[in-house]
């Protein structure tokens, strides 16, 4: 029977990427996900599976400690939050030119600037429209429990090396402090550094005089050589949204209206679905697992059979641009979200749901 | 004797490694950025660890490093190349890691990453060129810049109100824990650059011994940047840098 | 006995420093008058006879573009 262990997301992030074949961590301390490299540092990892755990001198030093791990064709990963991701943007940049794969997770706190240590969802954009420079995409998980925070280590690293691509696990202070039952999946060793070599032949595993000389760069000063260049990142993020967008619904089947909401919002609005379900009216939730590539056709598929759709979030309206280019005008997309840091109870969201369609 | 008598295998007595490829390199006449580059690949190849060196370049005119040095190699963010060795070698430490860097990039953009890589003792080589001018932007006013030198911003010369005193980086990680060797070598005549590759060999061999950082800075010329012809950049070299930057060993031990 | 030495240059490598020059004890080097396709003054020896062999401007020479060659006579 497979062991079910009481811990907080933030710990599941640090005991799953033990047991999944993590080569390398590497973090700075922030609130509120600091447990994650204090979890690692108690569980010392490089005695039994040989992971390397490190804490860095700042998050833009974890971020290029990965990109130098990931050229090696290592699992790395790191975790940060907000402020902390704001120091990443310039790294990610660079992984995402380079074609590196790695596992970010940003436990996402109340912004802008130092804002506050309670949850929030204001990254939204930052995680899902690039946030360094240029035209780049990053696979953005968002878990809305503790089992998922677990889980998508090993999907985002799965995600990760399918398209040579950062993914970023975008969870919240919610996800990352509450405590839950995690059930532990089989354990997944590492690699061997001969398994490395042959199964990533672009990785910098040294220069063997069987094979030209690998070079992890994304600087190309050639016009033409940079376009194409760009244009494979277009074809690998066209590809993420035709293979790997995932989500979740409830009681969308027959519903005339639908919430869409992630993270730990999806898990308050499904007691408001039961609630206005309670009083016979037809709501639904679609709760987006990649925020990118988003569940623009699944929106689109819903839309004929709706009359409204809300984005719910702990952000001033982020998600709701993607929704309404899913929905493209055709029904009226609302918006409810508190900032701060408050987390809103179900039924101030149903209040707000109400207080839309009844305008 | 005649010259074609002379000119046969048997009688070579140097001639380019083949860790160099052939590349024409994109540096200015009489850069010293070449000359390093082909003391690191003489040694690669005296040690026989083409297959074990992994190179960290930075951004700055050695952008291109691996263009010319036929290992693997990582090209990173301004600054950041002491992070990625930090990685590379931690998760493959049996390799030699070295970083390639200039001025701007470790001792301005990078101090953070490249103190903190000395002081925890990573087990790689740096190479740090001080040509005290950022060479690629196009001749800006560097941390390791001189007192009333004159660059593209610092045009009426560098003064100590406006933009404070030459930063001496070298001093200061030889002070780190963490760090085994450090010197300070040039290549400006066959005597520096035969010092400055013996330097270099004692920084890779310290990486096998796993003694921890090894740093070599290495004071170059940039006479493009300085708007000197190459031979009298290197004399002015001599005569403004030494006083400034003093070559020797900071630290051995 | 006494050591005689040649230099071969890659001319179209080299980018006319005149680094080499500087660094020849017995004056070996100079600068041809013609231009390489990249329109440098190419090093060339100037005196022949005069070589040792030594590869001072080869250790120097950013390019990497001399071989050097010795014989005991």
């Amino acid at each position: 029977m497979a062991e079910h262990i009481l811990m907080k997301g933030n710990e599941a992030i640090a005991i799953s990427a033990i047991r999944n074949g993590c080569d390398g961590y590497f973090g700075y301390p922030i609130t509120p996900q600091s447990e994650i490299m204090e979890t690692l540092m108690v569980e010392k990892p490089w005695e039994t599976t040989g992971m390397v755990v490190l804490q860095a001198e700042s998050e833009t030093s974890s971020i290029n400690m990965l990109y130098g791990g990931a050229s090696c064709g290592k699992k790395v990963m790191t975790s940060s939050s907000s402020p902390g991701l704001s120091l990443m943007c310039e790294g990610l940049s660079y992984l995402a030119g380079a074609e590196l794969p790695c596992v970010v997770v940003n436990v996402v706190r109340g912004g802008p600037g130092l804002g506050t240590i309670q949850p929030g969802q204001g990254d939204y954009f930052q995680a899902c429209k690039g946030g360094g420079h240029g035209d780049y995409k990053m696979i953005v998980l968002a878990p809305s429990s503790a089992q998922e925070m677990y889980d998508f280590v090993d999907l985002g690293f799965d995600l990760a090396f399918k398209y040579l691509s950062p993914a970023l696990i975008l969870a919240d202070g919610v996800v990352g402090q509450m405590m839950e039952k995690v059930e532990l999946r089989p354990m997944k060793d590492r690699m061997s550094n001969e398994e490395i070599a042959q199964k990533y032949p672009w990785a910098t595993t040294g220069k063997t005089p069987d094979r030209k000389q690998n070079v992890i760069t994304s600087l190309a000063l050639d016009a033409a050589v940079h376009e194409r260049l760009n244009d494979k990142l277009q074809a690998k993020y066209k590809q993420m949204e035709e293979e790997d967008v995932r989500f979740e619904t409830y009681m969308c089947e027959d519903a005339e209206h639908v919430i869409v909401a992630y993270g730990c919002m999806a898990r308050i609005c499904e007691s408001t679905i039961d609630q206005a379900r309670a009083e016979g009216i037809k709501l639904g939730l679609l709760r987006p697992i990649t925020l990118f590539p988003f569940p623009t056709k699944e929106i689109q598929r819903l839309t004929p059979q709706l009359k409204t759709i809300m984005s719910v979030e702990l952000s001033a309206g982020q998600m709701i641009e993607d929704i309404r280019l899913a929905v493209n005008g055709q029904i009226p997309v609302n918006f409810f979200g508190r900032l701060g840091g408050i987390v809103p109870s179900p039924e101030e969201v149903y209040e707000a749901f109400k207080k839309e369609i009844n305008k | 004797m005649d010259v074609k008598d002379i000119i046969k295998p048997e009688n070579k007595v140097y001639s380019k490694t083949s860790v160099l490829t052939d590349n024409v390199m994109h540096y200015c006449p009489g850069c010293s950025h070449g000359t390093v580059h082909k003391l690191i690949a003489e040694v690669i190849d005296e040690m026989g660890i083409q297959d074990k060196t992994i190179g960290i370049s930075p951004v700055g005119c050695s952008v291109f490093a691996y263009n010319y040095l036929d290992i693997d190699w990582q090209q990173a963010a301004h600054g950041r190349a002491p992070a990625l060795a930090t990685a590379t070698a931690r998760l493959f430490p049996d390799k030699y890691v070295f970083t390639y860097q200039g001025d701007g990039d470790l001792a301005s953009i990078g101090t953070a990453e490249i103190m903190h890589a000395c002081n925890r003792g990573e087990n790689i080589v740096v190479i740090f060129i001080n040509n005290a001018i950022y060479g690629m932007t196009g001749g800006q006013m560097a941390p390791t810049t001189l007192m009333g030198m004159k660059t593209a911003t610092s045009p009426y010369g560098r003064c100590e109100e406006l933009h404070g005193k030459p930063l001496k980086i070298t001093e200061l990680i030889s002070q780190l824990e963490g760090t085994c060797y450090v010197t300070r070598q040039s290549v400006q005549s066959a005597a520096a650059a035969r010092k400055t590759k013996r330097a270099i060999r004692k920084a890779f061999e310290n990486c096998s011994q796993k003694k921890g950082t090894s740093f070599v800075e290495v004071v170059s010329a940039c006479n493009s940047g300085w708007k000197l012809s190459p031979v009298k950049a290197n004399e002015w070299m001599v005569e403004n840098m030494f006083p400034n930057y003093p070559l020797g060993d900071l630290k051995d031990r | 006995m006494a050591l005689r030495g040649a230099i071969v240059v890659d001319t179209e490598k080299c980018k006319g420093c005149s680094v080499c020059l500087v660094n020849c004890p017995t004056n070996t080097i100079a600068l041809a008058k013609e231009v390489n396709s990249k329109g440098y003054n190419y090093a060339y020896m100037a005196n022949p006879e005069s070589c040792t062999g030594c590869s001072n401007c080869a250790t120097v020479c950013p390019d990497t573009c001399i071989t050097v060659y010795r014989v005991k006579v």
